[in-house]
């Protein structure tokens, strides 16, 4: 009785350019009823395609019911359907289903994990090791566990490129390191970390790796298996999704030695007065009644990345990248902060310019950027901003974006004089 | 797309900005106060002079985005010379009517940045 849709997007030919970016961009109903809507802030969320929208719209009208619970037709359909989203999503990122949970976004998977990590660690360790460039969804969490087990927290710093100090990363990643914690992609800067090197390092001195891939699974191709990491964490709406469901993976042998760190129904085998015993992976770790509808369509937004594909996603941001550079290039007094990194994220700033106020006047274009500190206050105070003008680009992303906004660059400078 | 950027950034309040009336420091002042707003990394320290319960002179210094900058400038003005109870209840209707714009509630916190700084001095 499913509802008949479109499988496939627009798109329909292998290669990323403009034409097809223009095509894809037809999938997003928000362009449609925005029309002039350039919308350059992907790295806070994108937007959903009508694919994604529809399979919200087709649990609920067709077979909405709760997930392994209910021994009737459509709870069985929702069962196998959730079921089938988290291997889908698994394959995704080379991982088994068990080893996917499912959780409301990167914070609460960096969170959830937060609670219980320590029960996997070492009496004799008592340090964490950060980046200086983590969103606070990656620091705060481990803040607070280090303040309740009275661990250390210490920070890899930033080259003047931007880039991670490995030098520093091998000096402070030793045998006293229980975690280390540390972003794939930066949101605020663009940097891309060398994520196997640091694996490696964490491994050799017997530390958990956990890598926030948020900015990385929607752009770019993120193997756990081949990055060998411990934990990885991502969120659906930043990767076409709906809002209100993430993953966190984790290794099948490290989930199974993990407790539980939410309790109550749908997580147990078997539950008496006085004790409880917990379920297999992945159920364990998720207690109530799961967000069936939006792991369902990010499941549908996986597979829209997959019928375009990840290395043509990440081909085309880089496309655009450069093409913003070069248009950036031919005006004086703006200071790009990454112009090193590959990835679809560009930092800068205007010289003299409050980038509240570019984000204001750029409104004024139908343009949307994020302007401020990015969730990355530590990192602003240690550049010595008050924050920066993100652009974060992605599949629909065009050219003509590109030009409305240099254009719209070029005259802010003009009335500011 | 909201119409009121349109109103922020209109040519007087860019010129009012350009012009950084008030900006400076006093030698002496009386009261002083710096008010920041972590989320945007605004900091501005507002300078009195006052003298038998007026205010004789204003004068404010820090890094703000236009509306702060602005309202800095338009709230100096409008003090100067006024008693101190009266200069303590301003409230943010009264920035709004010197500024003459509407503002959304993420801006709001902007041009109020000046009347806070304002008011802890005198407390």
């Amino acid at each position: 009785m499913e509802a008949k849709r479109q499988s496939k997007n627009a798109f329909g030919i292998a290669i990323m350019d403009n034409e097809s970016a223009k095509k894809l961009k037809e999938d997003f109903p928000i362009f449609k009823n925005n029309p002039k809507l350039v919308y350059l802030d992907n790295g806070a969320t994108t937007q959903k395609p009508r694919q994604v929208i529809e399979a919200i719209k087709e649990f609920y009208e067709n077979f909405n019911a709760n997930a392994s619970r209910g021994l009737y037709g459509i709870s069985e359909k929702s069962t196998e359907k959730y079921a089938n989203a988290r291997k889908i999503v698994a394959d995704f990122i080379g991982a088994k289903s068990e080893e996917i949970i499912l959780t409301k976004n990167t914070t609460d998977s960096l969170n959830s994990l937060a609670y219980v990590i320590e029960n996997l660690i070492p009496k004799e360790k008592d340090e964490i090791v950060l980046t200086e460039m983590e969103h606070h969804s990656n620091l705060i969490p481990w803040q607070q566990l280090a303040k309740r087990k009275n661990w250390k927290l210490r920070f890899i710093k930033i080259k003047n490129d931007f880039s991670l100090d490995i030098g520093d990363a091998e000096e402070k990643i030793n045998d006293k390191t229980a975690i280390v914690a540390f972003t794939h992609v930066s949101n605020a800067l663009g940097t891309i970390n060398p994520v196997k090197e640091l694996v490696k390092l964490a491994r050799e001195n017997n530390a958990l790796s956990v890598v926030d891939a948020t900015q990385s699974v929607p752009h770019m191709k993120v193997d756990v298996k081949d990055l060998n990491c411990d934990f990885l964490v991502f969120s659906g709406h930043k990767m076409l999704g709906p809002t209100g469901i993430g993953v966190l993976y984790g290794k099948k042998e490290l989930l199974e030695k993990m407790p539980p760190f939410s309790f109550g129904g749908g997580m147990i085998k078997n539950v008496s007065y006085e004790n409880s015993e917990f379920a297999d992976l992945p159920e364990k770790f998720e207690s109530g009644t799961q967000n069936i509808a939006d792991a369902l369509a990010l499941a549908e937004a996986v597979k829209y990345l997959e019928e375009i594909g990840i290395a043509n996603v990440e081909k085309w941001e880089k496309e655009l990248r450069n093409y913003l550079l070069q248009g950036l290039e031919k005006i004086d007094g703006i200071e790009i902060y990454n112009q090193k990194n590959s990835s679809g994220i560009v930092s800068m700033n205007l010289n003299g310019i409050h980038p509240h106020d570019v984000a204001s006047m750029l409104d004024d274009y139908g343009i949307a950027v994020r302007a401020g500190h990015h969730c990355c206050m530590p990192l602003m105070k240690k550049l010595g901003i008050n924050g920066t003008i993100r652009v974060s680009f992605y599949i629909y992303n065009t050219h003509e974006d590109i030009d409305q906004f240099v254009d719209a660059i070029k005259k802010i400078k003009e009335k500011f004089g | 797309m909201s119409d009121s950027h349109d109103e922020m950034y209109k040519e007087h309040l860019m010129e009012l900005y350009k012009s950084q009336a008030n900006y400076g420091r006093i030698e002496n002042p009386t009261h002083e106060h710096t008010e920041t707003n972590a989320s945007c990394g605004d900091e501005i320290t507002m300078q009195l002079l006052v003298s038998d319960g007026k205010i004789a002179d204003v004068k404010f210094h820090g890094s703000g985005c236009v509306m702060s900058i602005v309202s800095s400038s338009l709230l100096s003005d409008k003090i100067k010379g006024m008693h101190i109870s009266e200069a303590i209840n301003l409230s943010k209707d009264d920035v709004l009517e010197l500024l003459k714009i509407n503002l959304n509630p993420a801006r709001l916190k902007c041009v109020t940045l000046p009347l806070y700084a304002i008011k802890n001095s005198l407390k």
